[in-house]
């Protein structure tokens, strides 16, 4: 279970995040919305432990990210945004470091499961510089589902693949959440409605909206543009008030 | 075995790799042991002081490392910065301190290795002549406490920017008054305003000084505590800087 607790992070007067806060149950797929520089990034990056909020705290799976930090993230798989990685690494080394690090270096199984759950068996051999956007995204992914932990945060995990492959990663997507807790930050709407359970939006920092995607277009009357209406005008209206609807806690 | 030993040894082998798998390396390598021998034989006439000893191989280290030492420090942080891959690193089950201490120690082998191949100078000055060869054990122990202090400096630099190259120029010129910190070209600019204390504490922390004594063979505590501490507070203040700028 993810929760966030008025979580902020403050830049000298700018609010990148203000005062954010929601829970995640297993079995949710949380998608992360709003328009670029809205603050999801920054509240990945505070989930995942590489900044530390100016107040509010956040728990995964019942660790507090700053004072528990290790054990938060040892219950995290997480992506960063660009899918970073040591460009002059191998695929299978670069793998192996992090199966180290994760504590599952004779676990070569688990290794060859997520070698074949992402088809990276034919660029084990080459430096990740060397790949393709779409093979370093699943090489991204697969160092985040490698220790299978029972939540994963991809910050948009489907950001520069083509249509076959985003159709892939929606599958894996949809398989992992099964048993797991997934929350995935994207500006993709269609993504949202394809694999998604619940939907927030962020803008300016703040949560103007928590519900189920077809919930956000019930609410919002069904408009013609679909969730792209729904999201514009809820990102665009001047202060807007929260809207909090069946998803809301 | 204990996961922070676990996880240094594992940060420390793949920087070591991701070293030899670009020409870096090997570059530095063949830099450092030209430079090295063309000093030694040339600028420290080595046939001319008619002495079976190393002392122009090791009076020239400081100068070398001057320039070599940054060149590998300057990318250990500032690099994983600019390409994002910090944040890999650092949002696993690792904690900063681990992270930073096992960039240095592969930095460090790195140039415990280089230091370990000017051998043929050893086999030679043993081949004259009968050189005291526990003086020469002690001056290779301070060069590798010299080029620790050094790289823990570079790896401050390296930490406050995302650009290499500032990197580079930041510790070399830190290291520059370092080095010279007990000689009267820093301590001139000093001592027109600093308190008498200050001046003193300035001239104390002369790296050069500190080196001097382990060159000629001399091992005392207090030249060896002097480099510990040293290396450690740099790379204290490493862990501190990275853990308010990381993600900047």
């Amino acid at each position: 279970m993810i929760e966030v607790e008025a979580l902020t992070r403050r830049y000298g007067a700018l609010s990148a995040v203000d005062g954010v806060s929601f829970r995640v149950h297993p079995g949710e797929v949380l998608g992360f919305l709003g328009p670029n520089g809205a603050g999801k990034t920054t509240t990945m990056r505070m989930l995942a432990g590489f900044i530390t909020p100016t107040s509010g705290r956040a728990r995964i799976c019942g660790h507090d990210v700053v004072t528990d930090a290790l054990r938060a993230r040892a219950a995290l798989g997480y992506l960063p945004e660009g899918a970073p990685a040591w460009g002059e690494m191998k695929v299978y080394d670069f793998l192996r470091f992090i199966a180290g690090l994760r504590g599952l270096a004779a676990r070569r199984d688990r290794l060859e499961t997520v070698v074949a759950r992402l088809q990276l068996e034919a660029v084990l051999e080459q430096s990740i510089d060397t790949l393709s956007k779409g093979f370093r995204r699943r090489v991204g992914l697969a160092q985040a589902i490698l220790p299978d932990p029972p939540v994963l945060l991809l910050d948009e995990p489907t950001d520069g693949l083509d249509p076959n492959q985003k159709h892939e990663v929606r599958g894996l997507i949809r398989d992992l959440a099964r048993d797991k807790l997934i929350v995935i930050s994207t500006h993709i709407l269609e993504e949202v409605e394809a694999v998604c359970s619940r939907a927030i939006i962020i803008n300016r920092g703040r949560i103007v909206a928590d519900d189920t995607p077809r919930g956000l277009l019930e609410h919002a009357g069904n408009p013609p543009g679909g969730l792209d209406t729904v999201f514009r005008s809820i990102t665009t209206a001047a202060a807007a008030g929260t809207h909090a609807g069946s998803g809301a806690q | 075995m204990n996961s922070t030993a676990r996880n240094i040894g594992l940060i420390l082998r793949r920087e070591l790799s991701a070293c030899f798998a670009t020409p870096l390396a090997w570059v530095f390598l063949l830099v450092y042991l030209l430079l090295s021998n063309l000093f030694t034989f040339y600028l420290g006439g080595f046939f001319s002081r008619g002495q079976a000893d190393l002392a122009a191989f090791f009076g020239w280290q400081p100068w070398l490392m001057l320039f070599l030492v940054p060149a590998m420090s300057m990318r250990l942080w500032s690099e994983e910065r600019r390409s994002g891959s910090i944040e890999l690193l650092l949002t696993q089950p690792v904690t900063l301190t681990q992270a930073v201490c096992g960039k240095f120690l592969a930095a460090w082998v790195f140039i415990a290795l280089a230091l370990v191949l000017t051998f043929p100078l050893w086999l030679t000055v043993n081949w004259l002549g009968h050189p005291d060869n526990g003086a020469i054990l002690a001056a290779y122990a301070g060069c590798l406490l010299l080029a620790a202090a050094l790289l823990a400096l570079g790896s401050l630099a390296s930490a406050l920017t995302r650009s290499p190259v500032v990197a580079f120029i930041v510790a070399a010129a830190g290291s520059f008054v370092l080095l010279m910190a007990g000689y009267p070209l820093v301590l001139d600019a000093v001592r027109g305003w600093a308190p008498q204390a200050v001046v003193d504490a300035i001239s104390s922390l002369g790296l050069l000084s500190h080196f001097d004594g382990l060159a000629r063979g001399v091992l005392d505590v207090r030249d060896l505590l002097y480099f510990s501490l040293l290396t450690a507070w740099f790379l204290l203040a490493t862990v501190a800087t990275l853990d308010s700028h990381k993600a900047e």
